[in-house]
């Protein structure tokens, strides 16, 4: 009876921005049964855009960061738990120390971690971050702002170059070492990390591109690295930037489809087994989720972008407590945003899903534009700098799936506009950093057989 | 077909007190309705909104072949309009000057309380040109550097260029463009004037910061300057007067409402949004495709006007549940009041603060007041909608 899915027990996993923003949704759904949230961080949800910006800039502390509540969930909340597993057939969530926790239905959002050195005595080292947490950006807030003589940030994605942006507005010399051509490229391609490379060595960043950090050196506390070309970086302060791990290792015997990749679920959020047959109680949202998107030739994505977590939770939440019929699809166009040496950096649709560019308005040299990408003849991404205004425009060419280049017209519209460029997104494995859109279809590598449950 | 006239019915100075039924027809007509010049109507949220953020349409009168002067940044295109808009920010707001605004409140709390020092219980008052119109005036001349004594001066300006940029299909409009262009030109020649007196000798006012910005390359030229000038001044004061009006005329009919704002004044910065949604200052705004475009299926030609009925969109029941009652509460309350995109009201922070601060002020008075004329007498313009005068009875 669909009356029932209004009642019962709800498991969430994880306490952050989806497991929130699914909470309350929930309720404003007309949940009234009886709902659990559990997260391992002992800390009630908090937001993260502000940890890599207004924190490091010391702007704000990074136990301010708290997401505002905009209803009382009344859920019950396990914080600083651990979830260990999943039985699928008796419906419980083990917890760490033995409990666990029936559920009707479950809903996993637990999202990532910050991707560690690799080596860990040198990760372990004084002075080495990685930034994720709220106590991340709090140690590492609090040694930018002693003043150390130099951070070195390994890494050139969107945290990293956020990193470097707020060391240079603090005065402090910084050193970005990227493994690929530029920072930046494996969100936006060849083209727009040009301007990117170009923004960081403007603002004083010394900026080491197709290099790898081979090791990080020092007697209990940091004090440099060596690089792959030979050379040295010596520095009081190193965040590792290396992109984001999810986090689905404890549902390694659950049966669920969860891999590095993420845990694949269908539109409408319901989470695949192993065989990639949807289960119906339960449903996953966020940065751990990856679900197949039919502007992007139903590829299955996974973005790590608040946007995403926001609108994914919402879905996931209402088609916990709605028949089959009325469910509805995670359609959103992915969109995220940056700040970082001055620029607003907005993006819509998935960049890396390109062949091809046009710089439809504005220019590089005005630091001001719009870059619209195509996939075989449609438009499908744009990313303005400092032209957020025009976004809603090309998120409607996207969705409308309107042929690439863009229609003429447009005001500021570039002599490029009509000159595609290849995209040139690069190849993930040669980042150092993962990408934050990653397209995570894949070929069997092995024999297809049916493992039956031992049960 | 009645929709060939329905901007004709729309700008016919009897359909002021009223125009939503029109708006309501507008909307059943489609979401792009021809007119018999061939310009166009959009009146639903939907379309309003994406036409707004479509760097396809133009705001520059130029665009249609009209010769005419550089026109203020408000009917600019980028990079043009985005130059001399952020430029005209440098003094006013973020993110050069964040608090500028805000730092105001008191003042404005100021000067309300000194317009009110007369109401007296049983008087009849004006709200227009008592209150409503003098506040505005007051706050845009001390934040321009405009001596409030050459108000009468920049008053018949102001009604000169407001009435040249309304929309008035099938009419002649030789005469009063005319007197726009003459208004314009002596109102520019006199704010550069002004502002040149402070060459040198800064005083706390967007004049001064004007002319004595330091980088060369952030510096208005002196066209730009009488341009950018004459825009702050009028826009600065003849939308908010509108705001006010409407706000007092929109209380006094629903009285509920006002015994519920009056029980709990934190309501009031929900109030003033769901005027800005309910009963907008700016009812329409005129766009010029670049390029032979398709809107919502319907084609359109380039240089075609385009009339986007930015009050019809704020009662679009596809957008907004209920749309034609008056809820302070509504949860969801993306209006169009201040527009969007690209020219999204510059004032808009401005405009909220003294429309809360007015009719927070108000409110003691208000339980007890009453309509002497309801509608009101309403001004020529269809574009900037309001009262000429709200009398009540105190």
């Amino acid at each position: 009876m669909p009356g029932d899915l209004k009642d019962g027990r709800i498991v969430i996993v994880g306490a952050s921005l989806a497991g929130l923003r699914a909470a309350e949704a929930l309720r404003e759904e007309g949940f009234t049964g009886s709902l659990t949230v559990v997260g391992d961080e002992p800390h009630p949800p908090y937001d993260r855009p502000p940890l890599s910006k207004q924190v490091l800039l010391g702007q704000a502390t990074a136990d301010t960061t708290g997401l505002p509540m905009r209803r009382d969930p009344d859920a019950e909340w396990r914080l600083g738990v651990r979830a260990t597993g999943v039985d699928l057939l008796a419906k419980q969530v083990l917890l760490e120390g033995g409990e666990s926790l029936p559920y009707d239905r479950l809903l996993i959002a637990t999202g990532t971690r910050a991707r560690p050195w690799p080596d860990q005595e040198e990760g372990a080292l004084d002075g080495v971050f990685t930034l994720r947490t709220r106590e991340d950006a709090g140690g590492l807030a609090e040694r930018l702002a002693a003043g150390p003589e130099r951070v070195l940030v390994i890494g050139g994605g969107f945290t990293g170059s956020e990193i470097a942006s707020a060391c240079r507005e603090r005065g402090l010399e910084v050193t970005v070492a990227e493994r690929g051509p530029a920072p930046l490229v494996g969100a936006l391609g060849g083209t727009l990390s040009k301007l990117a490379a170009a923004m960081q060595r403007n603002h004083g960043v010394d900026l080491r591109t197709g290099v790898t950090v081979t090791a990080l050196r020092g007697n209990g506390s940091f004090t440099g690295a060596e690089l792959s070309d030979g050379s040295r970086v010596d520095a009081d302060v190193c965040v590792v930037a290396l992109g984001a791990i999810r986090n689905v290792e404890w549902l390694a015997e659950s049966g669920l489809a969860a891999g590095p990749r993420g845990i694949a679920c269908d539109a409408g959020c319901r989470a695949f087994n192993m065989y990639g047959i949807v289960t119906d109680d339960v449903f996953v949202a966020g940065d751990v989720s990856r679900f197949p998107h039919p502007l992007f030739g139903y590829q299955m994505l996974s973005l790590e972008h608040w946007g995403n977590a926001v609108e994914q939770a919402k879905v996931a939440a209402h088609n916990m407590v709605n028949p089959g019929p009325l469910q509805h699809p995670h359609l959103a166009v992915p969109s995220f945003w940056s700040t970082q040496f001055g620029l607003n950096i907005k993006s819509v649709g998935v960049p890396t899903y390109s062949d091809h560019v046009v710089i439809a308005q504005g220019s590089l040299e005005a630091r001001r534009l719009a870059m619209v990408y195509g996939y075989q003849g449609r438009v499908t991404a744009a990313v303005t700098v400092d032209m957020a205004k025009s976004l809603d425009y090309y998120r409607h060419l996207i969705e409308t799936a309107a042929p690439f280049p863009p229609p003429p017209g447009a005001q500021d519209r570039a002599i490029a506009a009509d000159i595609a460029v290849p995209s040139d997104v690069p190849d993930p494995s040669g980042l150092s950093h993962g990408p934050i859109v990653a397209l995570t279809g894949h070929l069997p590598d092995r024999r297809l057989s049916v493992v039956q449950p031992t049960r | 077909m009645p929709s060939e006239t329905l901007l004709a019915r729309i700008t016919d100075y009897a359909s002021r007190p009223n125009p939503y039924p029109l708006y309501a027809e507008l909307r059943e007509a489609g979401p792009v309705v021809q007119q018999a010049d061939g310009s166009y109507l959009v009146g639903t949220y939907h379309e309003i909104a994406s036409l707004l953020h479509d760097p396809r349409m133009s705001a520059d009168p130029r665009s249609r072949g009209e010769v005419t002067h550089k026109p203020p940044f408000l009917r600019l295109d980028d990079p043009e309009h985005h130059r001399l808009r952020t430029l005209a920010m440098r003094p006013f707001g973020p993110p050069h000057n964040p608090g500028r605004v805000d730092a105001m409140r008191g003042e404005i709390d100021r000067i309300t309380k000194e317009l009110m020092e007369s109401f007296e219980a049983g008087r009849q008052i004006d709200v227009v040109d008592d209150f409503a119109y003098p506040l505005p005036v007051t706050v845009i001349c001390r934040l321009l550097g405009v001596p409030h004594e050459d108000e009468p001066l920049f008053r018949a300006w102001s009604d000169a260029l407001v009435a040249a940029a309304d929309v008035r299909p099938e009419q002649d409009t030789t005469e009063t463009d005319k007197a726009g262009d003459q208004a314009r030109i002596e109102m520019g020649g006199y704010l550069v004037n002004l502002a040149e007196q402070r060459r040198g000798k800064p005083s706390d006012d967007m004049l001064s910061a004007f002319v004595n910005e330091p980088d060369p390359a952030l510096r208005l030229t002196q066209e730009e300057l009488a341009e950018t000038a004459v825009l702050l001044l009028i826009a600065g004061h003849e939308t908010t007067v509108n705001l006010i009006t409407n706000g007092v005329l929109t209380l006094l009919r629903q009285p509920e409402h006002l015994d519920q704002l009056r029980r709990d004044p934190d309501l009031l910065p929900r109030v003033v949004e769901e005027l800005l949604r309910y009963e907008p200052p700016v009812h329409m705004r005129e766009r010029i495709p670049l390029a032979d475009m398709d809107i919502a299926g319907t084609p359109i030609a380039q240089g075609a006007p385009v009339v986007l009925v930015l009050a019809s969109g704020n009662r679009d029941p596809r957008r907004f549940h209920d749309p034609e009652r008056f809820d302070p509460t509504r949860p969801d309350n993306e209006h169009l009041g201040f527009g969007s995109g690209i020219h999204v009201c510059y004032g808009a922070p401005l405009a909220r603060i003294e429309a809360q601060a007015a009719l927070g002020a108000l409110l003691p008075h208000l339980g007890t007041a009453r309509l002497v004329q309801d509608p009101p007498p309403y001004r020529q313009n269809a574009m900037l909608r309001g009262p000429r005068h709200l009398p009540i009875q105190l």
